[in-house]
């Protein structure tokens, strides 16, 4: 079967990864700390070329929490990115930047979530929004192309303006749009 | 308890940290939050709560944030282990600022003293050099830390250290416990007046 119907990543034609990177931009975000997902591979290329970005692949997700939790101590500001399932990874050590009033905003591309082929992908897909509810952090959505600047603007905003964790949900359906074999 | 350890970990610390200087520390949750507290709280010291396994990627962040200022972590065996990661990613990132310094006693000295997969041969510094931090030693002996302390503030690439300490507890000397303090004095002392205004 086609390699692209098990790790879903947005059609060449999207901008919305083009978008995502912009809103980086505009707030100043100069540390991006990930573990790759396919849904991101676009935003990470751009990231990677970017001299004013610093880019951390991380061995877990929750080493990015941990990260950036440092980053703000020095004055820079960060983005993690990550898929669904790394959510799950960070549970614990989303107590750093709540108790420490820690601006963190993640954005999370979805799995388990809107015809996934993957049945490993469900359980954690399903809990992703309540997971990160349950931490303390405020979560908001983008199920369509026009949702995802305005959403990725709002977290950042959201953990820069009000000191916490924030986090925006990519849906599958966004992301497993065709892909034509490419990303 | 016993550990292939002798040092004093509070001895180790102040040793460590005397004539500091600008030098930020990161302590891990526990014992060494207590050792650096007993060394003298100050803004410059970030004593972890929580947040177990985490110690060495915020002294990862502010490394990268703040390349002008030497960054320490000090941090335990047990916490060190469950972030074994971080090695990786530290080695990878290569901060020319940032040292580590695991106060090894063998045991989770909080929970009762049970043994740590180091007090069965797992050699921290051997991995950390297998990760890429090629200056990762271990240190048995009290007249190996002055050294040491000079190598954290002159360092050019990232430094790993073991140091081999006594097991069992410490009389407590507790840090202040509100997160929000604990920040906003650091980055202060960071940043100036300004960080209280950053968006």
């Amino acid at each position: 079967m086609d390699r692209d119907a098990l790790e879903m990543r947005p059609d060449a034609a999207a901008s919305w990864p083009d978008q995502i990177y912009d809103t980086l931009k505009a707030h100043g975000i100069t540390e991006v700390a990930l573990v790759p997902d396919a849904g991101h591979s676009r935003l990470i290329r751009r990231c990677l070329a970017d001299s004013a970005m610093r880019v951390v692949t991380l061995t877990t997700e929750e080493e990015g929490v941990a990260m950036l939790v440092g980053s703000w101590l020095g004055g820079a500001k960060g983005v993690l990115l990550m898929q669904s399932s790394g959510v799950g990874n960070c549970v614990n050590m989303l107590s750093v930047p709540v108790l420490h009033r820690a601006p963190l905003p993640m954005l999370v591309t979805m799995r388990g979530d809107f015809g996934e082929f993957n049945p490993a992908q469900i359980p954690m897909g399903s809990a992703t929004q309540a997971v990160l509810e349950a931490m303390g952090t405020m979560v908001r959505r983008a199920d369509t192309p026009g949702d995802v600047a305005p959403v990725v603007d709002a977290v950042i905003r959201l953990a820069f303006n009000t000191f916490r964790p924030t986090a925006a949900l990519l849906g599958q359906r966004l992301i497993g749009a065709k892909t034509f074999g490419k990303d | 308890m016993t550990a292939s350890g002798t040092l004093d970990r509070r001895a180790v610390v102040r040793e460590l940290l005397t004539d500091r200087g600008d030098l930020l520390v990161v302590a891990g949750l526990g014992a060494s939050a207590w050792d650096i507290t007993a060394a003298g709280d100050c803004a410059t010291n970030l004593p972890l709560w929580g947040g177990m396994g985490g110690a060495a990627m915020i002294g990862l962040g502010v490394a990268l944030a703040q390349p002008s200022r030497r960054v320490l972590v000090i941090t335990g065996d047990g916490e060190m282990l469950m972030g074994i990661g971080s090695l990786a990613t530290i080695a990878i990132t290569r901060p020319a600022n940032l040292s580590v310094v695991v106060l090894d006693n063998e045991h989770y000295s909080e929970t009762g003293g049970q043994e740590t997969a180091t007090r069965h041969g797992v050699d921290l510094a051997a991995i950390a050099k297998g990760a890429g931090i090629a200056d990762s030693r271990t240190l048995h002996a009290m007249q190996e830390i002055g050294p040491l302390r000079q190598a954290i503030h002159a360092a050019e690439a990232p430094l790993f250290a073991v140091v081999k300490v006594a097991a069992g507890n410490q009389p407590l000397v507790l840090p202040p416990r509100e997160g929000a303090f604990l920040t906003a004095r650091f980055r202060e002392a960071v940043l100036g007046p300004a960080a209280h205004h950053q968006l």
